[in-house]
């Protein structure tokens, strides 16, 4: 049996963490090949809703990053978005969404080394969980009753 | 409440306002909204403990707005109901008359909409004890139990957006929920489409639901998706500070403080 290699969609912004994924690249840094990246134009832009998608489509685990606090590109998306953050967070404890699976960070277009380490630990943490079985149950439920 | 018709006649007499919005009675016991027009009609007026629907729904409604000027009758959920629509620029000073009803189902008249926020000022959003523990009950499940549990609640959901439709706070014209490029939400009822849901309205409602229980009191499953606005309520007055629908202060989502607090951001 191979190991299991989690799936895991990262939702960047494009002007800190894009860049320092980029950097890390140009650093010739070596990670976890596990993640795919979207870029968005800030971390205000990432809508709740595609984060549920990303769950629903069968990612194990999802990393969402930006400009640390007061380096915004656009001066006040990050902090929207934390206070979003942290409702969407209180909600998707309480209705039994696996919060541990969801890695929020920041990261600026000048740590590279951080967006490595932050999508090694990610992907460790996540391998140990497993592959997200209880969330891919209802969003396969036309498998299940297929099968039956 | 003599008094509630009688100021609601002496409105639609004077051509203050063209509409009475308030509760009658409906079939066997209960009550429901009424749409007064004339003066004589008033007599129809009802106000006691039945009368739990958040009559604030109508006031955005196109057909309502269509009808003129309305006079609400609105008990305190619907005060604050109302407040909160001001907070969201939805109803202006001079566009209703407000027939406030105290706890004591006495008449409260008010003159602007700012004199509803110093009124209400008295009487701040408390969450039920039984339901605090209900919430705190769930929470203290494991997280695959709670999933489960709540899979299994939402099973009963057949997409009927009465909770939508009840709530006074939802009067967005086109809803994410009938957006289908993309689809964000699959139209079927079965468990994925109707968790996706059911988080979407919460969060929607994050930071503006007043806690009218209007949704619960609707849903014709019972199911206790009031518990997930009254939690995200929690959060806020734990993150933010105490929530209540407010004229002065800015909207919980569409602000900020740069010292936000939180634990979970590496």
């Amino acid at each position: 049996m191979t190991e299991f290699e989690p799936k895991i969609v990262a939702f960047v912004c494009n002007w800190c963490t894009y860049a320092g994924a980029d950097l890390t690249g140009t650093s010739r840094i070596k990670y976890a090949q596990n993640v795919k990246i979207i870029r968005f134009p800030c971390t205000g832009r990432i809508d709740f809703m595609l984060l549920l998608k990303s769950f629903g489509e069968g990612a194990d685990g999802i990393i969402v990053s930006g400009c640390h606090p007061n380096d915004c590109h656009y001066t006040s998306g990050n902090f929207h978005a934390r206070r979003r953050w942290i409702m969407f967070r209180g909600l998707l404890d309480l209705l039994g969404i696996d919060v541990r699976r969801i890695q929020y960070s920041w990261v600026s277009a000048a740590e590279g080394a951080k967006w490595a380490d932050v999508v090694n630990t990610t992907v460790t943490a996540i391998r140990e969980l497993g592959p997200y079985a209880d969330y891919a149950k209802v969003a396969n439920y036309l498998e299940k009753e297929e099968n039956a | 409440m003599n008094e509630l018709i009688k100021k609601a006649k002496g409105l639609l007499e004077s051509n203050a306002v063209q509409v009475v919005i308030g509760y009658g009675k409906g079939s066997v016991d209960r009550t429901r909204a009424i749409f007064l027009t004339k003066p004589e009609e008033c007599e129809q007026l009802i106000f006691d403990s039945r009368c739990v629907q958040n009559l604030a729904v109508y006031l955005t409604k196109t057909e309502i707005k269509k009808m003129g000027k309305p006079a609400i009758v609105a008990p305190i959920p619907v005060l604050r109901s109302i407040l909160q629509l001001a907070a969201e620029n939805q109803l202006k000073d001079d566009s209703l008359v407000v027939l406030g009803v105290s706890p004591e189902s006495e008449l409260v008249e008010f003159e602007t909409l700012a004199s509803i926020e110093t009124y209400l000022s008295t009487k701040e959003i408390a969450i039920d004890e039984k339901y605090r523990k209900a919430i705190d009950e769930i929470k203290a499940k494991p997280v695959a139990e709670r999933f489960e549990y709540w899979v299994k609640e939402l099973e009963l959901c057949f997409k009927c957006y009465a909770c939508r439709a009840a709530c006074p706070l939802c009067y967005c014209t086109r809803c994410t929920v009938e957006n289908n490029q993309p689809q964000w939400i699959s139209v079927g009822s079965h468990p994925l489409g109707n968790l996706e849901w059911h988080v979407m309205r919460a969060m929607h409602l994050a930071g503006r639901c007043t806690d009218c229980e209007a949704c619960y009191t609707a849903c014709p499953m019972s199911i206790p998706i009031h518990l997930l606005t009254k939690s995200m309520l929690q959060d806020v007055n734990e993150n933010f500070g105490n929530y209540g629908p407010s004229l002065r202060k800015d909207n919980t989502l569409s602000s900020f403080k740069p010292d936000d607090k939180e634990s979970f951001i590496r």
